[in-house]
């Protein structure tokens, strides 16, 4: 391409784009069309990116959760106290200052009403051992204090004391013929825990006629590469049948059922809207070429070529799409950050307390789409502009 | 004079800008069409409840469903006043062949599972199979359907929470009968006798998951359940009982809000559907400007001008909108068939598509608002002018 014609280019696009003020009330029209399909995308795929989060958050390589063979999730799982300790004992757990870094956990569900709709939710009770808050990441007490091993105490994750009635601190609850003091509120970066209540596993298993039974241990290992000779010494001994995951492959496969729903309802439904955001822009954009026919009549007569001309039409269908792309990102952003919701979790049977998140690369895949519907929208009106008949444009009025 | 007179006219209009008017209407079927499907998927989700006996309540643990109740309170609920018939029923937490094929499976009662559940529907010689064979079980249609199971077949299912006391975790199940639902509601699970559940388990023996009960008065109903939880009151496992259509729209909120998220995704839709359209209008009579003028001077009075418009708008959205929920309905029908096992209630159902005639005309009549009003308004020598 020539240096003349790159300045023609320049010369019709810059003209064009000059003139779109007075074409505003419809460009603007093709903008918000994009703009609507950009953020239902954007924000139905954030309520999956939240759940997927929320889990991976909770997800380490270096601790691995041990259930009995066979069992896919906590609920399904068991195993006895000789069988926990053997697991404390394998080489490759971590030895901290008082001893093994485990926890051996049970985990029941009890009824506690949603604030959104007053009726009862299944919310996960996990009894937990001393290591457990060494084991998450970013463990912390928020408000109150930590329970007291060997009492009816509980603390309760952030996300939960905010999505379920009745769980503040000083409160008392009661499950079945046991009264739970509320003692303080705890967060976890956000992760899969603050959406759980938690106890001390002993006094856990007495109130539910347990015995001395837990369902899984974790236990922080020395270093992630060590997972698998982990995994053999406990698949060696004879006492144990056991799986052994590390948290974060657990986490992941928890979520797998629900984020494929979420992501496939969501392209489905931005895949149609898609297809009326790229009616609405076919309509502008041929309509802008049926306004500037003479103009454009007048461009060619005067020797300037089809390239400039489509590329003007195009260029402008662009900078209406990533208009509507930055336009829906931000309505996206504003409208559904940072939501905290819940919903049920079918791989424990359980309530998952989670918010959803607009993230980089969510806003950077509902800004191509725009484009890309914007680019579908200009092809065909840019086309027309180009295989305009010059005599018979110059007489159109 | 004959309204349809004008029709000519208003094709005569609608086809000066083919292009335009044919993407307009594509643009408002596309609209219709996902509100369509999402009113199936609505309908799928939450249709169910509406599907629940009025007249069946729920008893289950105080504290969690998945907690079990003893085996004697099934005998001491049936024999509260108000109360037709009860059966008890357990979860199995079934899978087949691979552990991701979560199979609804539950151990009953054959005696009295027929007189909760009138209507689910078998050939009565299916049902006497059943019930003199111990290690049978009668499967819905549609979870027969989608693993090819016939009458006759043994089929292996494995349990998620409870073991045999040998260590193994397999029932091998015949399939004695495949029962319809009546009602058009779910036939999605299967149903085997307790007797061979309890007997091999190793833990949990002479534990039930939760009653059902069938009750002779629905308006009774809050008394009965109070009546069946004093029963069991201060014992050490206390009991709360719902109506089975509370139990379904209180595990429907647990999801999450279904039916506020389509909300939300129909209102984006409609919104931006909006503009395009009143954007298309507005453009349609901007260019006309000169023409109404001209017809105004013919003797069109502003009435008959702004009736045109409108009509104009309303052809574009009510066309549209039928055509989107035509689209809708085959499609739905479609999915329907494959997914059978997930949504099998997922047909749009009969208001929506009054709601859909609602919203095309208010979508038709706010589009041409602006337009309409110019059109009234228009003085025939300014238009003249401005045509010139």
């Amino acid at each position: 391409m020539g240096l003349n014609s790159l300045r023609q280019l320049w010369a019709v696009t810059a003209m064009n784009l000059r003139n779109v003020p007075q074409r505003l009330s419809s460009s603007v029209v093709a903008a918000i069309g994009v703009a609507g399909v950009v953020t239902i995308l954007v924000g139905v795929l954030s309520m999956s990116e939240g759940f997927r989060a929320v889990l991976q958050y909770a997800g380490r390589d270096d601790v691995a959760i041990v259930l009995r063979g066979g069992s896919n999730d906590e609920m399904a799982s068991g195993l006895s106290l000789e069988q926990t300790r053997l697991i404390a004992d394998a080489p490759q757990v971590l030895r901290g200052s008082d001893g093994p870094m485990v926890s051996p956990e049970l985990y029941v569900i009890v009824d506690v009403p949603l604030r959104t709709t007053g009726t009862a939710a299944n919310v996960p009770l996990r009894g937990v051992g001393s290591g457990a808050p060494q084991l998450r990441q970013d463990f912390h007490i928020v408000s109150g204090r930590m329970f007291r091993p060997g009492t009816f105490e509980i603390i309760v994750g952030q996300g939960a004391a905010r999505q379920f009635r009745g769980l503040d601190t000083g409160r008392t609850v009661r499950w079945g013929s046991t009264d739970w003091q509320v003692v303080g509120v705890f967060a976890d970066r956000g992760s899969v825990s603050q959406g759980e209540l938690w106890t001390d596993a002993t006094v856990l298993q007495n109130a539910y006629r347990r015995g001395n039974s837990f369902q899984s241990v974790r236990a922080r290992l020395t270093s992630t590469a060590a997972l698998e000779a982990f995994k053999t010494t406990l698949t060696l001994d004879p006492r144990l049948t056991v799986r052994v995951l590390s948290e974060r492959v657990f986490y992941q496969e928890q979520s797998r059922i629900l984020t494929s729903l979420i992501e496939s309802a969501g392209t489905a439904i931005a895949l149609l809207m898609g297809l009326g955001a790229i009616f609405a822009a076919l309509n502008t954009m041929y309509s802008t070429v049926a306004a500037r026919t003479r103009e454009i009549a007048t461009l060619r007569a005067i020797g300037f070529g089809a390239l400039p001309v489509v590329s003007s039409v195009l260029t402008e269908a662009l900078l209406l799409g990533l208009a509507g792309g930055v336009l829906g990102c931000l309505a996206a952003w504003l409208g559904f950050n940072g939501i905290e919701t819940s919903t049920m979790n079918w791989a424990s049977f359980s309530q998952i307390t989670f918010a959803f998140k607009v993230t980089p690369a969510l806003m950077l895949r509902g800004l191509s789409y725009g484009l890309l519907l914007a680019l579908i929208g200009g092809l065909l009106p840019a086309v027309r502009a180009a295989r305009l008949p010059v005599v018979a444009g110059l007489r159109a009025t | 004079m004959s309204a349809l007179r004008f029709f000519p006219l208003l094709v005569a209009n609608l086809s000066r800008r083919r292009i335009r008017t044919l993407l307009t209407l594509a643009s408002v079927a596309v609209a219709f069409l996902l509100f369509g499907l999402l009113e199936a998927l609505r309908h799928a989700l939450t249709g169910g409840v509406e599907l629940t006996g009025a007249d069946r309540l729920i008893t289950m643990d105080k504290v969690s469903i998945i907690q079990m109740l003893p085996r004697s309170y099934l005998d001491r609920a049936a024999r509260v006043e108000g109360v037709r018939a009860a059966t008890a029923l357990s979860w199995f937490g079934a899978t087949f062949r691979d552990e991701r094929n979560t199979i609804v499976a539950q151990a009953a009662d054959p005696e009295t599972l027929f007189a909760v559940y009138p209507e689910f529907d078998l050939p009565a010689a299916q049902r006497q199979a059943w019930m003199a064979d111990t290690t049978g079980m009668i499967v819905g249609e549609s979870l027969a359907h989608a693993y090819k199971w016939k009458v006759g077949d043994v089929i292996p299912l494995r349990s998620t929470i409870f073991r045999k006391r040998d260590g193994g975790d397999t029932w091998e199940l015949r399939v004695d009968g495949i029962f319809a639902n009546a009602q058009g509601g779910d036939t999605n699970g299967l149903f085997f006798h307790y007797q061979y559940f309890n007997e091999p388990r190793s833990q949990g023996r002479d534990l039930i998951g939760w009653i059902v009960l069938r009750i002779q008065d629905p308006a009774r109903a809050a008394e009965v359940a109070r009546r069946v939880d004093a029963l069991f009151a201060n014992s050490s496992t206390e009991t709360k009982t719902s109506t089975e259509r509370a139990f379904a729209q209180g595990f429907l909120n647990q999801v999450g809000n279904i039916g506020a998220i389509i909300s939300v995704v129909v209102s984006a839709v409609f919104f931006t559907m909006l503009l395009v359209t009143a954007n298309t209008m507005g453009q349609a009579v901007r260019e006309r400007t000169p023409e109404l003028a001209v017809m105004k001077t013919l003797g069109f009075t502003s009435g008959q001008v702004l009736g045109l418009v409108i009509a104009e708008a309303l052809f574009i959205t009510v066309l549209g909108g039928a055509i989107g929920l035509l689209l809708a309905r085959l499609l739905a029908s479609g999915l329907r068939r494959a997914l059978q096992q997930y949504l099998p209630l997922l047909t749009i159902p009969t208001g929506a598509y009054a709601a859909a005639l609602a919203l095309a005309v208010g979508l038709g009549l706010v589009a041409a608002a602006l337009p309409a009003w110019a059109a009234w308004r228009l003085r025939i020598t300014d238009a003249l002018r401005a045509g010139g």
